[in-house]
């Protein structure tokens, strides 16, 4: 274990400076783009470095993602951990002994399991002898599962990785108080019945107290709902322009749903209950309906809604990545290349929800690429003013002047090639599982709609974010 | 503490921004202010059928009411009033940050007649009342300071606010049902963020301002704390028996007696107009409080404490200019009381601070003060749990000079001895760079004996805090003849950056405040002597305006460190420091009587016992060095200004001396460092108001009595010759 950190942390050095190299290349490359668009539509130019091992998605699956307190609500997180690795077997029929390492992103953890990958591997099959760990990072969990697995490869520790995110907020842990659970505590160390006589008659009635796990940021302690709703005032988002952005999540999602395009679920028969095949958070409704809801958080002038924010969300998704060349030799046809990433992370009070914003430059100066190369968008959508905001910043000179230390804007997505199979505000947010979720709906936008490169970003509790290059396999 | 708490004219409400809408509400406000000042101006523009009232007074960071205002204000809203298209307005400050910081008290200052003022106040009373009686809806949008006050809470919680001039933070102000929404300032967005903050804040008032004139909002507030808290039928029933009235008005009363020892006569003035305003209603309120300003500002506790007010904006300036070089890395050595207290305002200010001790238990203790300092401030939920930890992480506790080469200044707060402060220069010479400052935090001894063994004397300074630091805003800064213009500047920038209130003195034994302090401790002794109990000289101090008396104060200050320095100023001034006997501090530091620190003193100290008793064992001391008392000086005045006029006369002789640069310094040295009676303004205003003739011939008197230690000052003998003299002209 302590080997394959070392050698990790030795090969990170040599990484970068191929990155450093490599961004000079293709900037001379783009620039050639910008001089005649229309002799060379598009480069074709694949991301490879040269001494670094191709990274590849055979393929990624998630079981639908359901409102919680739905039909998921009586089950343990592992067991949708569980129905997702199950169900990545199945599709990709991966014999289990050639899987080295397993890697789980979740974030609020029930104290029985932990370790969650180790426990949903172990019950849905995998060979004992495969190690499995779980990582937590707020919303981008199972992007750190992923990048975690990309990593392994990368240095050569791995050959095959399964990446995956759970969440089920259908159940939550609710602790005992402080107070209380320190008596149960000391109870048992008690040796005799006058100890343990003193000890309950200490015992107040304001210690069964339940307390929740937090809700707020715990640095801040401002919920992060509050937090958004700040965040588009600040941006001046207005309220209808969040409630069209929320209904056209929904409706994408719903047209994506019907037509079939939302390839990576898979069913989950639900012990006790009907098999689950489709995701049922996706409500299209009207701006009307949608206007007449109060605010939830900046009571009573805000503008964050129930219909303009991400819902409780259970789900789970898994998928497996290789190195190219172990996927050819087995006889796969990856889905993508898995390519450049990057971590930011920035104020968690004012600038919470911003990550995107500086992940965005961030990873596409990595890999030489401008938003002009991005065929497919795939940003998590946490809330409709923090989806817009992001907009607004990433459109605006000043922010990156002042805020990001850049010298110009980068620009903000088009609409167009964003999110157009729905987002988490529509397909849902178990936040520990939105991360495969997002990179495989890239993968097969790319796929269907023939574009090259995909990026896919993210913003997290404490003011995190991430960004991923995403590069279609070519067919 | 007593002084800005009755200074507080303006109160502040800090943080946030908030809304508040009740045309009536705004009225008490403003007329509380009855504001003064010039060059204002008022816009106004329509957003839809709202009107957008900006008030933005030019060439100044605040906003202060004043006549033109007052004029340009009627006249806009008799415009709003008059225009068939508004149906509602909003009133905001086009400053961040500030919305009205109130009355200017230069304008208060020069006037000669309470009628004058008095008109002045009616002028703004009659704006308000037009404001109250408004047909159209109005919103004020507030954010920063802002007069508070009002009436239309229940009287318990108006009468708390009103008389102690208390900061509110908005939250508060929300639940006391002062304010009716809260807007929390915006982070950055495509503008800087306090610009959006003040034009959010306006769109949400606009909002509010045209549901409450489509009636979509209603007009009843909702209940403030205080309120529900007392059940409002019941107390608003309760409140219309006039027994009961009658009743609330006595207990307010006693309390503020009580409070200001009758020493501030604004707090039971306060109670008059409102008690009029009850009783004999809404006009002959206003009158009365007109009235009463008016007779207020003429008074000399109105004149002591604006004379503080302007001393304290003077020593909160940088005359120094810019230092050089920022500090950023800041050394304490020594984590005692004084060494952790300078850590803590410190770090809380974001400068890196090492502590450093010599042993660990030592070093363990200040870092756990700095922690509960700061916890304390979580408790009161003035910051969060993650806001301490992130300030406790610039500090580093350590136990030797590891590091010290990136330190810009090192302050010592080390055991005051002369060979150890020498010890600790050299040690600390042979680690710090070239540019870094040494600071002596020591209470008396001279800057330019500890800078003698220094290789670079003007590096060092010295910077006397009080203790506790967090508490106490005062910190003299003592430059000896080779200090360098750089090092004054670079220490007065850190203790401005700490907060304090600074007064920069030259070199000499004591300074400014110990050497002031020295001869009334020692008439101090001498009034035990005489036999007059700690507690009754407790009693004479606090009710001339000490905040803590005499005896309480050895005991906080350490017997040990008042032996210490009276016996070195008793060597440097001889005589003139002389009056009670030395021998007193001496057994009582050999009994282990060491005050506060060591649980006993002139009283006993216990954990968790707030109620302070005699220590008996103390009879016996005093009784074994009894003096008789002389008659014709141990009045209880005589008492009182034997102290005050040993401090006084001290304090001109430091003025004479040149130790002070400014009366104005010694005053503010004076109230805020050694407690002297605000409501006197200081040793120099007290002069002033009391009559430099009445001081001498007090000094005069006791001098015939005990000889040399009253002999009045020739600076003072001057100004009692010459009536026109004064220290403030």
């Amino acid at each position: 274990m302590t080997s394959i950190l070392t050698y990790t942390f030795k090969t990170l050095p040599s990484t970068s400076q191929w990155a450093f190299r490599f961004s000079i290349r293709p900037l001379s490359c783009s620039s050639q783009l910008q001089a005649a668009p229309a002799a060379q539509p598009k480069s074709k130019k694949t991301l490879a470095k040269p001494n670094l091992r191709n990274i590849v998605v055979v393929d990624g699956v998630r079981i639908p993602f359901l409102l919680s307190g739905t039909s998921y609500k009586d089950l343990m997180p592992h067991d949708l951990a569980r129905a997702a690795l199950s169900g990545l077997l199945q599709r990709t029929s991966v014999p289990k002994e050639v899987v080295d390492y397993i890697i789980f992103g979740t974030v609020i953890q029930e104290v029985k399991t932990s370790n969650v990958a180790r426990e949903a591997a172990l019950g849905a099959g995998f060979s004992d002898k495969t190690p499995a760990h779980t990582v937590t990072m707020a919303c981008i969990s199972s992007n750190q599962a992923m990048t975690t697995g990309v990593g392994l490869i990368a240095s050569g520790q791995s050959d095959v990785v399964v990446a995956g995110g759970v969440e089920l907020m259908s159940d939550i842990p609710i602790r005992h108080s402080r107070k209380m659970r320190k008596m149960m505590l000391d109870l048992n160390k008690a040796k005799t019945l006058g100890q343990r006589l003193s000890l309950i008659s200490k015992f107040r009635l304001n210690f069964l107290a339940p307390e929740l796990p937090a809700v707020a940021e715990f640095s801040t302690n401002e919920t992060m709902g509050h937090s958004a709703d700040r965040l588009a005032a600040a941006f001046a988002v207005s309220r209808l322009e969040q409630d069209e952005y929320a209904l056209r999540s929904h409706s994408l999602a719903k047209k994506a749903q019907d037509e079939g395009l939302l390839s990576d679920v898979v069913p989950f028969k639900v012990p006790g209950r009907d098999t689950v095949t489709k995701d049922n958070g996706i409500r299209p409704s009207s701006l009307e309906q949608m206007g007449k809801l109060k605010p939830a958080f900046v009571k009573p002038y805000g503008t964050v809604t129930a219909a303009n924010s991400s819902f409780l969300t259970d789900g789970a998704s898994a998928m497996l990545i290789m190195a190219e060349e172990k996927a050819l030799a087995m006889g796969y046809k990856p889905k993508a290349y898995l390519r450049d990433f990057v971590y930011v992370s920035q104020d968690p009070k004012d600038q919470l929800l911003l990550g995107p914003t500086y992940a965005t430059p961030k990873v596409l100066e990595k890999a030489g690429l401008t938003m002009n190369d991005i065929d497919a968008f795939e940003f998590h959508e946490a809330f409709s003013g923090q989806i817009l905001a992001n907009f607004k910043a990433m459109d605006s000179d000043w922010f990156a002047q002042n805020y990001m230390g850049r010298k110009a804007k980068v620009g903000a997505p088009p609409l167009e090639k964003f999110n157009n199979w729905g987002g988490s505000l529509s397909l849902g947010h178990p936040f520990g599982a939105t991360g495969c979720r997002l990179v495989m709906a890239a993968a097969h936008r790319l796929r269907k709609e023939g574009g090259q490169f995909g990026l896919v970003a993210a913003c997290a509790a404490g003011g995190q974010g991430h960004a991923m290059i995403v590069e279609a396999y070519p067919k | 503490m007593v002084a800005s708490r009755a200074i507080g004219i303006l109160r502040r409400f800090s943080n946030a921004s908030r809304t508040l809408r009740c045309p009536g509400y705004i009225c008490r406000n403003f007329t509380r202010s009855s504001a003064l000042l010039s060059r204002t101006h008022i816009n106004y523009g329509l957003k839809g059928d709202v009107a957008v009232v900006r008030i933005n007074s030019p060439n100044s960071k605040v906003n202060t009411l004043n006549k033109e205002l007052q004029a340009e204000f009627i006249e806009v809203m008799n415009e709003i009033w008059a225009n068939d298209q508004v149906r509602s307005a909003v009133l905001i400050s086009a400053k961040p940050g500030c919305f009205v910081a109130g009355a200017d008290i230069n304008m208060i200052a020069s006037c000669k007649t309470p009628e004058e003022v008095r008109e002045l106040s009616q002028e703004g009373q009659r704006m308000f009342e037009k404001l109250e009686k408004s047909t159209k809806p109005i919103v004020a949008a507030i954010s920063g300071s802002c007069l508070g006050g009002g009436l239309e809470v229940s009287i318990p919680s108006a009468f708390d606010m009103m008389l102690t001039g208390r900061n509110i933070r908005a939250d508060r102000a929300k639940r006391m049902g002062l304010v009716d929404q809260l807007v929390e300032p915006l982070g950055p967005g495509i503008k800087p963020p306090e610009e959006r903050t003040v034009e959010y804040l306006e769109e949400v008032a606009v909002t509010f301002a045209k549901g409450l004139a489509d009636k979509k909002i209603s007009l009843k507030r909702n209940k403030g704390l205080m309120e529900t808290f007392y059940l409002p039928g019941l107390t608003s029933f309760a409140m219309s028996i006039p027994f009961v009235r009658e009743q609330v008005y006595k207990r307010v009363e006693e309390q503020v007696r009580k409070q200001t020892k009758g020493l501030y006569p604004a707090p039971l003035r306060i109670i008059d107009v409102v008690k009029t305003g009850l009783e004999q209603g809404k006009e002959a309120g206003y009158l009365a409080e007109s009235q009463k300003f008016g007779e207020l500002a003429m008074t000399k506790e109105s004149k002591a404490l604006i004379g503080l007010y302007h001393g304290q904006v003077v020593c909160k300036k940088n005359k120094f200019g810019t230092p050089q070089k920022e500090v950023k890395h800041l050394s304490v050595l020594g984590a005692g009381l004084m060494g952790a207290g300078i850590a803590q305002v410190s770090v809380d200010k974001g400068i890196k601070t090492t502590l450093k001790d010599a042993t660990l238990g030592g070093l363990s203790r200040g870092q756990q003060q700095v922690f509960k300092g700061l916890n304390d401030k979580v408790k009161k939920k003035a910051l969060t749990s993650f806001e301490r930890d992130f300030i406790f992480s610039n500090l580093t506790g350590q136990l030797d000079y590891q590091g010290f080469e990136k330190s810009d200044m090192v302050i010592e707060a080390v055991f005051e001895d002369l060979n150890l402060k020498h010890k600790v220069l050299k040690e600390v010479e042979a680690v710090i760079p070239e540019h870094c400052i040494f600071a002596s935090n020591t209470s008396a001894l001279p800057i330019n004996e500890i800078a003698a063994v220094s290789k670079r004397p003007e590096k060092v300074i010295g910077m006397h805090y009080f203790s506790p630091v967090d508490k106490m805003q005062l910190l003299e800064i003592i430059t000896t003849e080779k200090t360098s213009k750089d090092t004054s500047a670079s220490a007065v920038a850190v203790g401005l950056r700490q907060g304090k209130v600074i007064i920069v003195v030259k070199d000499g034994p004591g300074f400014y405040t110990t050497r002031c302090l020295a001869p009334m401790m020692s008439e101090v002794l001498r009034i035990l002597q005489e036999g007059v109990g700690p507690k009754k000289l407790d009693s004479l101090t606090t009710s001339f305006g000490f905040p803590v008396g005499a005896a309480t104060l050895v005991d906080e200050v350490g017997v040990d460190v008042a032996k210490h320095v009276s016996e070195d100023l008793g060597k440097a001034f001889g005589e003139r420091f002389g009056g009670g006997s030395p021998e007193l501090l001496k057994q009582m530091v050999s009994k282990g009587f060491l005050g506060r620190k060591s649980g006993k003193g002139f009283y006993v100290y216990q954990e968790g016992v707030k109620s302070k008793n005699l220590n008996s064992d103390m009879d016996s001391v005093l009784a074994g060095l009894q003096m008789p008392p002389k008659a014709e000086v141990s009045s209880d005045e005589d008492i009182q200004y034997r102290l005050v006029t040993r401090f006084v006369n001290e304090a001109a002789l430091c003025l004479q001396e040149g130790i002070l640069a400014t009366p104005a310094e010694g005053d503010i040295g004076a109230v805020f460092g050694l407690g002297f009676p605000p409501c006197l303004g200081g040793p120099f205003r007290f002069v002033d108001l009391f009559g430099a003739q009445k001081v001498v011939d007090r000094l005069r008197k006791y001098e015939a009595a005990y000889g040399k230690q009253f002999t009045p000052c020739q600076l003072l003998i001057d100004h009692a010759n010459s009536p026109n003299k004064k220290f403030y002209q």
